[in-house]
């Protein structure tokens, strides 16, 4: 990335850590006798309004943010940042914030809290966590996470003796393409993805809605590429934003984007439009996949999906004329579905016969860097006395644990109990399906500690509620980026902390003390192992400290050169798009086709995505962004609306397969969406009474997903699966 | 004198409301009112469909009809060519809102009338608007027309390009331009 002279000046002027209680004035304008001019200061920070961790540049007046930018040098944001990103601001001075650590008094879920001091709080939590290892084995206390604070959290578990952790960024989002790509390629596409977007001229987005997926540096790249001339192909039941952008808008039937993906790799390779020297080089199993999608012809592929054979045979053919320089987006919420890997596993095939991973407007190779990982402490962790069972029964599980493993394991006591659950960072209720089985999870618990900022929906479940202050105020662990180069992203606080709010690293560390596990923690503040770490790393703080991002631009390798030998990390060393490693486990070892159910006359197929101004549940009750969108809208085609007599703006209410009912919703009345779907923007209607704007606003859409199938290579779980019929009492 | 213009490249807009928040925070704008906007225009009928996404905001016009209609001349050109408002001079009288054919003014809740400066003050920095700096499409272009080397000077050589309600006879400076459309089944 070059750097402008501005962009120089802009950061010559930053300064590292908090800014100043007192701003310097400009003295000259106080000679004058007018009011003096207060100088703000800009300083750089890593953002946590969503997991794209962008870098900023926060400008502080008198103590105040008064405005959030993007760091020039950070390759996630370049200079930018979006609408969630701008409004930070309204999360450091929403006035719902946790303000104080809590203790409900009442019964479980009750949320009858009384103020507490830390030491009260953490006293409790403390004390309650050993009587649960006495009686149970710490193996019984289970934690659900997201985003930064998971460190802190997982590391104190872990030391506790418990390796029962889950992220719902695995199951309930993008775990089965990491799977798929793992299983072909040897890895995944990293986070954020490695996509050459802006290389690319030919696009494919499966349901993949890009603008309205506030990815920053993506939807960069997509607009440029957008502008470059590059030929965009939407597969959506809705008319995305994307799809606006496209040559091609395939309204596909949900449930069939499979038969599409096996469609296009019959034609392609049929008509000889495949790569051949890459596929040559670089995979195995090609002949087995020729054979294997013969079935899947285009015409099959019309009656599944309702696009026109021809159609697919023309989009197939504007990927091959445009092989190696296109992109089948990965995607990242791929839980849709009981095929999800499979699914996936289709989108990786697809790219690899088109030669795209490795190559200019595909998926870029990740950078050449390693720095040896520096942990919170040197301590090994006690090895657990029972089996993890975080990964429930699912071969191909990874790392970050499965949500539902966790609330099954809670309700069955099988193969022990689960006692207890933190969560920290993510909203249970909005995250994960069935909350009905979270509620009944939630009352066989012994305790239920949330640490978070705002009091959502499943904050206010808390038996003791530990309230974290905002990225704005704190220091977290650095962030690795792998970009086209690898980089490291630095997070100081801007502003000290509001309120008696704490930094997720302190919470952890002070429960640590109170459990006698302070040999975990060995250091006074987060700045001091962050200091050691740079040293051991071999980086300037102060330079960090003051850029906010640190690049290694010789890092970088993104395409494979001319007939390289480059060995893949699967145990062939090839891509395979045969899957030994599926087979070992008795599934499918190249995608086969399967129905799903559809939704009967008068029901509807519940559909849900995101919206660019929030971020899951986590931002509506956000003062900046509840402005630009303070409840969502359930969309419903202008044709179906007619036949129903339902008019754009009226309230609706939604009941799906199992008699629940939505709280009212807008309709939107648009013809933007197939007449078999309803579409809702996922996160809203709060049923936290403490979040003032978000309370009952929309409609939840997680609330309508009683119903999931689980993909049972990974434990993904898809959850497009419920269905819905439209009523008009409100 | 610079003639400051924004050029929208209407085909890179991806909706995504950076603009819209990036303009609040700069210009500190009350609760309720928006100095700019993205509309959204679908045509046709599933599954043929277009859509187009249009940052609008106050177009600095050649022939403002806002400063003709105000009686204190607090609405007036600036030396730079922009349209801005002195709010020591509004009274607040509203003429100017309603003269506005674009909906671009809205009343401040302090009693003036308020609209888009162009990040006048950020100009003066040598910074371009808050909205065209964080434009994630890079939809937004600006730039002074009186360069000839500008990137705006350049695509309006280079590309056809509209303004709302030409008939209006108020020579915005705010031009889209659509290079190509695809779009729609």
């Amino acid at each position: 990335m070059s750097i402008t002279r501005r962009d120089f000046l802009k950061i010559a002027a930053v300064t590292g850590g908090v800014a100043a209680a007192s701003t310097p004035v400009v003295k000259s304008v106080l000679a004058l006798g007018k009011k003096p001019v207060s100088l703000p200061q800009y300083v750089p920070t890593t953002c946590e309004m969503c997991f794209w961790r962008c870098g900023v540049i926060a400008k502080v007046v008198d103590g105040k943010v008064v405005k959030l930018d993007g760091n020039p040098l950070h390759p996630n944001s370049r200079g930018k940042l979006c609408a969630r990103g701008h409004g930070g601001i309204g999360l450091l001075y929403d006035s719902d914030r946790l303000k104080t650590p809590l203790i409900n008094t009442g019964s479980r879920g009750e949320a009858k809290f009384k103020k507490a001091s830390w030491d009260e709080a953490l006293g409790y939590v403390a004390d309650r966590m050993q009587k649960i290892k006495e009686k149970y084995g710490a193996e019984s206390v289970g934690l659900l996470t997201h985003g930064t604070v998971s460190t802190y959290f997982m590391h104190l578990l872990q030391a506790f003796g418990s390796p029962n952790f889950a992220m719902p960024s695995f199951a309930l989002c993008r775990g089965a393409r990491g799977v798929a790509f793992e299983l072909t390629f040897g890895e995944d596409v990293g986070n954020p993805e490695r996509l050459d977007l802006q290389n690319s001229k030919a696009i494919v987005l499966i349901g993949s809605h890009l603008g309205e997926n506030a990815h920053n540096s993506q939807c960069q790249e997509f607009a440029e590429a957008v502008g470059k001339g590059a030929t965009v192909i939407v597969l959506d039941p809705r008319f995305s934003t994307a799809a606006g952008k496209a040559k091609y808008w395939l309204p596909i039937k949900p449930t069939t984007d499979l038969a599409i993906l096996l469609a296009w790799i019959n034609i392609i390779i049929n008509e000889g439009l495949y790569d051949k020297d890459y596929v040559a080089k670089y995979t195995t199993g090609f002949n087995e996949v020729s054979q294997a999608v013969k079935e899947y012809t285009p015409e099959w592929a019309e009656k599944e999906t309702e696009i026109p054979a021809g159609r697919i045979v023309e989009t197939a053919r504007v990927l091959g004329k445009n092989k190696p320089n296109v992109l089948i987006h990965p995607g990242r919420h791929t839980a849709w579905y009981s095929d999800n890997v499979q699914r996936q596993r289709a989108v990786a095939i697809l790219t690899a016969i088109l030669g795209a991973y490795g190559r200019p407007g595909g998926i870029y190779l990740n950078p050449k860097k390693k720095l040896e990982p520096v942990f919170l402490s040197d301590k090994d962790y006690p090895e657990p006395q029972k089996p993890a069972i975080n990964k429930g029964n699912y071969p191909f599980a990874g790392e970050e644990g499965v949500t539902h493993a966790i609330v099954k394991a809670t309700l069955t006591e099988d193969p022990y109990p689960i006692k207890a659950w933190f969560i920290t960072g993510t909203n249970i209720m909005k995250a994960m399906p069935n909350q009905r089985d979270t509620l009944n999870a939630v009352q066989r618990l012994d305790l239920l500690v949330a640490v978070d900022m705002m009091p959502y929906d499943g904050v206010m479940l808390a038996d003791v509620v530990l309230p974290e202050c905002t990225y704005l105020e704190r220091h977290d662990d650095f962030f690795t980026v792998k970009e086209r180069s690898f980089g490291i992203s630095f997070r100081q606080p801007v502003v000290q902390p509001m309120y008696d709010t704490k930094p997720g690293w302190w919470i952890a560390k002070e429960l640590g003390k109170r459990l006698g596990l302070e040999e975990y923690f060995p250091w006074n503040t987060f700045d001091d192992f962050l200091k050691a770490k740079a040293e051991a790393w071999g980086i300037d703080y102060a330079e960090l400290a003051q850029k906010g991002y640190i690049d290694f631009p010789e890092s970088a390798k993104p395409y494979l050169s001319q007939g390289e030998d480059y060995k893949f990390k699967t145990t062939s060393g090839k891509i395979e798009l045969y899957s030994n490693e599926l087979k070992k486990h008795g599934f499918d070892p190249i995608p086969k086709y399967t129905k799903h159910e559809q939704p009967s006359e008068g029901w509807f197929r519940l559909i849900y995505g995101r919206a660019p101004v929030h971020t899951f549940s986590r931002t509506t009750n956000n003062p900046s962004l509840w402005e630009l969108m303070e409840e969502n809208v359930a969309w419903i085609n202008a044709k179906v609306a007619k036949r129903m007599g339902l008019k754009h703006g009226d309230y609706i209410v939604l009941v799906n397969q199992d008699g629940v009912k939505s709280n009212k919703v807008r309709a939107k009345v648009t013809e933007r969406i197939r007449p078999d779907c309803i579409y809702l923007v996922h996160g809203f209607c709060s049923t936290s009474k403490l979040l003032h704007r978000a309370y009952l606003r929309g409609a939840d859409d997680q609330q309508l997903i009683t119903k999931y199938a689980i993909d049972p290579i990974s434990g993904s779980v898809g959850m497009r699966v419920n269905f819905v019929k439209i009523t008009k009492e409100v | 004198m610079p003639r400051y213009v924004m050029v929208i490249d209407v085909e890179k807009c991806i909706g995504c409301m950076a603009c819209v928040i990036a303009c609040k925070k700069e210009n500190n704008v009350p609760e309720e009112h928006f100095r700019t906007r993205v509309v959204e225009e679908v045509r046709g009928e599933f599954p043929s469909l277009r859509m187009e996404l249009r940052s609008e905001l106050c177009n600095h016009c050649e022939e403002a009809p806002c400063i003709d209609a105000c009686p204190t001349r607090a609405s007036h050109r600036a030396k730079d060519g922009t349209v801005q408002i002195d709010r020591k001079k509004c009274i607040g009288c509203k003429a100017c809102i309603l003269a506005c054919p674009y909906d671009a003014r809205y009343s401040h809740p302090k009693g003036y009338a308020d609209k888009c400066s162009f990040c006048e003050h950020r100009l003066k920095e040598g910074k371009k608007p808050a909205c065209v700096e964080t434009c994630l499409g890079k939809s937004r272009i600006f730039g002074d027309l009186e360069d000839s080397n500008s990137e705006v000077a350049e695509l309006l050589r280079k590309y056809d390009s509209s303004v709302r309600l030409e008939f209006a006879g108020t020579r915005p400076r705010v031009f889209y331009i659509k290079k190509k459309f695809a779009g729609g089944l």
